[in-house]
């Protein structure tokens, strides 16, 4: 191997040397499909199938990944791939989930794990979709869920969702005279997903691959629900340039807008350390077009805000238990 | 040998969606539907079925759920009614686009509003032309047969399209009948195992439900439409195995004393079963008047419509539904399509009644077809009428 002499080698630096011991060489979302150059959900996704492996079937809600990926009579997926529509992601996957286990009882197809992994935008997710999500989270299925996070609703054309960041221009909240854009705070999906005490919620970004391969990898062995919020940078609909995807990814995480953490069995973690004074978010806002319009007050609400939330979480990293520990605490 | 028995036919409903052991059961409560998922449910936890029964949050899940089920390869089985079928109105075309062969018992209910839990068929209208197959029963007995036929078409390998087996709200739906049950190994016998044509498995991977350009878009409903018209064959052949194994004959236009008729009536559903008692009194006036019962909703039998309108002089044909602002009742529309070639053709009158509960009596069949005979001749016969309803 290819080491320097007397220097220890850092993972990221040596990727190029590491990832191929590290990382399935299997394409299973292969190339050819038509994101925008520089997507940071087809990149997110590509890392997913690697993490996840042959034996997966994958439930894909309507939006900007099913659209680019299964252009009729072509497909992106080497992987078993169903798509329904746009709310019912969770659904589908619940019946995909319920057939593999009983199918598999009966002996009507091999006796082997094959797991279901439903797969969303915000939109689908958070918004028209949160209602089945919920359900199949709550009903326990051998499940796990990926939501790709873009922070608006891209394959209509950028419109606001429940998840678009505080202050964000899109197409149905837009700036003006009257308006600042987007005047709501981001939905925290991830806390309502802990709240329906599955096992595993971790989120994650399209530029931490190995974190985000590794929460995969976790997650598929759960045996229940799993539920994973993936930052996906949309150089398109953020209005920054597409070589800036892996940049804009860490500095949300950096700036503390997107802390990178998981929760396993109720103990909350941080997976990707922080610094200890965060950046502030300017760092991150100033490369995108959809906060250009920001008065200095209004990036100032915007970074108290996020503070806050960072405090929050900070905050249930360092008290939270796992609940195996605390029934043991309990006699 | 199979068992004679009487029975709540929603109940009944769910014993012979059992006897069919559908792999997963994915359903949402509803009136007058609710007993049918309740019953299924008792099944499964009594270990009397295998399979994975799924307590979805929504009608909308409850079909999702069946698409991913049955695209990974199960036997499906659903059931609702009114509210809960418009809930699933997104995913009802994709259904049919998908060819999943999905099952579901419709316990038909009048559409909201005013909000109303009793019968019409204004549910299963309003899903007319989603590409499922649509049988219409109109006592007990069919509810069951037609359940296990439904597998039987739905699942055969020339069909692969989903369907729906209408039962009246309340009309059937809670009312015991005595009906025969097949046993299991008769219905094991009738009913080979499920071989999908493709299924969600890492064996074998497929893409199911493509983005569709408009280079594409419209050869792929022609072929739905296809499908769905050469199901018609499979149907007739299923019905035919059926009244071989069991005695029991199903039609797509069902006559009952049409010999010598010069008129008739024409039902879907169970007010046929109130219109034989009528017909035997005009009979018994000497009156040559027949019933026709629709059996097959879709595909529509315009051949057998045809061929039992012939020689008639006058057809009254009675709809549970209306199409607003458009030509009346749904039934009439296509009986009048199925006829407007023929050069023989009887003159049509189409009467909307039974509209959300309103009740259904022997009586108000003899006055609708009195009221027909004493032809209002201001009308055009191309009119429709709602009958019993007050304001006019
Ligand atoms: C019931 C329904 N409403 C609206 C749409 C239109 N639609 C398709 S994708 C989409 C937005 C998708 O946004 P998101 O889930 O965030 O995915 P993205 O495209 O951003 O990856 C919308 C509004 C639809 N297909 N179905
Ligand atoms: S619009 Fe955004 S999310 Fe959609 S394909 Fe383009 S970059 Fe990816
Ligand atoms: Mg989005």
């Amino acid at each position: 191997m290819n080491t320097l002499k007397g220097h220890p080698v850092g993972l990221i630096e040596n990727f190029d040397l590491y990832a191929p011991k590290l990382v399935d060489r299997e394409e299973y979302f292969t190339p050819g499909h038509r994101a925008c150059q520089g997507c940071g959900e087809a990149l997110a996704i590509r890392l997913m199938c690697k993490a996840l492996g042959k034996d997966t079937v994958i439930i894909n809600a309507t939006g900007c990944m099913q659209v680019i990926s299964s252009l009729y009579p072509t497909t992106a997926w080497e992987l078993p791939w169903i798509h329904v529509a746009f709310p019912n992601a969770a659904a589908v996957g619940s019946g995909v989930e319920a057939a593999l286990k009983v199918l598999r009882r009966k002996g009507r197809i091999p006796n082997r794990d094959v797991k279901a992994v439903a797969i969303g935008g915000d939109g689908g997710t958070l918004d028209i979709g949160l209602q089945a999500l919920s359900g199949a989270m709550e009903r326990g299925h051998n499940m796990l869920y990926v939501c790709f996070d873009n922070e608006a609703y891209m394959n209509t054309g950028i419109q606001r969702s429940s998840a678009t960041p505080f202050g964000a221009s899109t197409t149905t909240a837009p700036p003006g005279v009257a308006s600042m854009g987007n005047k709501t705070w981001k939905k925290n999906l991830p806390e309502i997903m802990a709240a329906h005490n599955i096992s595993y919620v971790a989120t994650a970004c399209n530029s931490y691959p190995l974190d985000f391969m590794n929460k995969v990898k976790k997650a598929r062995e759960i045996d229940g629900p799993a539920y994973i919020h993936c930052l996906s940078v949309c150089p398109t609909g953020w209005r920054c340039p597409s070589e800036a995807c892996i940049k804009m990814g860490r500095l949300a995480v950096e700036t503390g807008v997107f802390p990178l953490y998981e929760a396993e069995q109720g103990r909350y973690r941080m997976t990707v350390s922080m610094p200890e004074n965060l950046r502030p978010i300017q760092d991150y806002i100033k490369h995108q077009g959809r906060f250009r319009h920001l008065t200095p007050e209004q990036v100032q609400s915007f970074q108290e805000r996020t503070n806050l939330e960072y405090k929050k979480l900070l905050n249930k990293i360092e008290h939270s238990k796992s609940w195996a520990e605390m029934s043991a605490n309990q006699g | 040998m199979g068992e004679r028995k009487g029975m709540e036919i929603a109940l009944a409903a769910a014993e012979a969606a059992a006897l069919c052991r559908p792999d997963v059961v994915a359903a949402y409560p509803i009136t007058p539907n609710t007993h049918v998922p309740e019953h299924l449910a008792n099944i499964v936890s009594e270990g009397k079925l295998d399979a994975e029964y799924i307590c979805v949050e929504s009608e909308h899940s409850a079909l999702s759920a069946c698409m991913g089920a049955s695209g990974a390869g199960a036997r499906v089985f659903t059931a609702t009614s009114s509210q809960g079928l418009l809930y699933m109105a997104e995913i009802m075309s994709i259904a049919s686009s998908m060819r999943l062969p999905v099952v579901m018992a419709l316990g038909n209910r009048a559409l909201s509003g005013p909000l109303n839990i009793w019968n019409d068929h204004s549910d299963i209208m309003s899903q007319r032309d989603t590409g499922w197959i649509s049988l219409f029963a109109s006592h007990g007995q069919e509810v069951i047969d037609m359940i296990i036929q439904a597998f039987r078409i739905a699942e055969d390998a020339d069909v692969l399209l989903p369907i729906n087996v209408n039962l009246d709200g309340f009309q059937l739906t809670h009312v015991v009948e005595v009906m025969d049950f097949p046993s299991q190994s008769e219905v094991d016998a009738f009913l080979p195992a499920y071989k999908p044509f493709a299924s969600l498995h890492p064996d074998h991977p497929c893409s199911m439900g493509t983005l569709g350009l408009p280079e594409i878009y419209s050869e792929a409903t022609k072929a739905r439409e296809v499908a769905i018209v050469n199901s018609r064959k499979t149907i007739l052949k299923v019905w035919a195995e059926w009244e071989k194994a069991f005695g029991r004959r199903y039609e797509p236009v069902e006559s009952y004393k049409m010999e010598g008729a010069q008129e008739a009536i024409m039902t879907m559903g169970s007010m046929g079963e109130t219109a034989e008692i009528a017909i035997d009194a005009l009979r018994e006036k000497g009156i040559p008047v027949g019933l026709l019962k629709l059996k097959l909703w879709r595909p529509f039998p315009y051949e057998d419509v045809r061929k039992a309108a012939k020689g008639l002089k006058s057809l009254l044909v009675l709809d549970r539904a209306v199409s607003f602002g458009g030509p009346g009742g749904p039934v009439a529309s296509e009986v009048r399509s199925s006829l407007y070639g023929e050069t023989d053709r009887p003159a049509i009158t189409n009467y909307i009644f039974g509209l959300g509960g309103r009740d259904v009596a022997v009586e108000d069949f003899i006055k609708m077809f009195e009221k027909m005979r004493s032809g209002d001749k201001k009308r055009s016969k191309d009119q429709y009428e709602f009958y019993g309803v007050r304001g006019e």
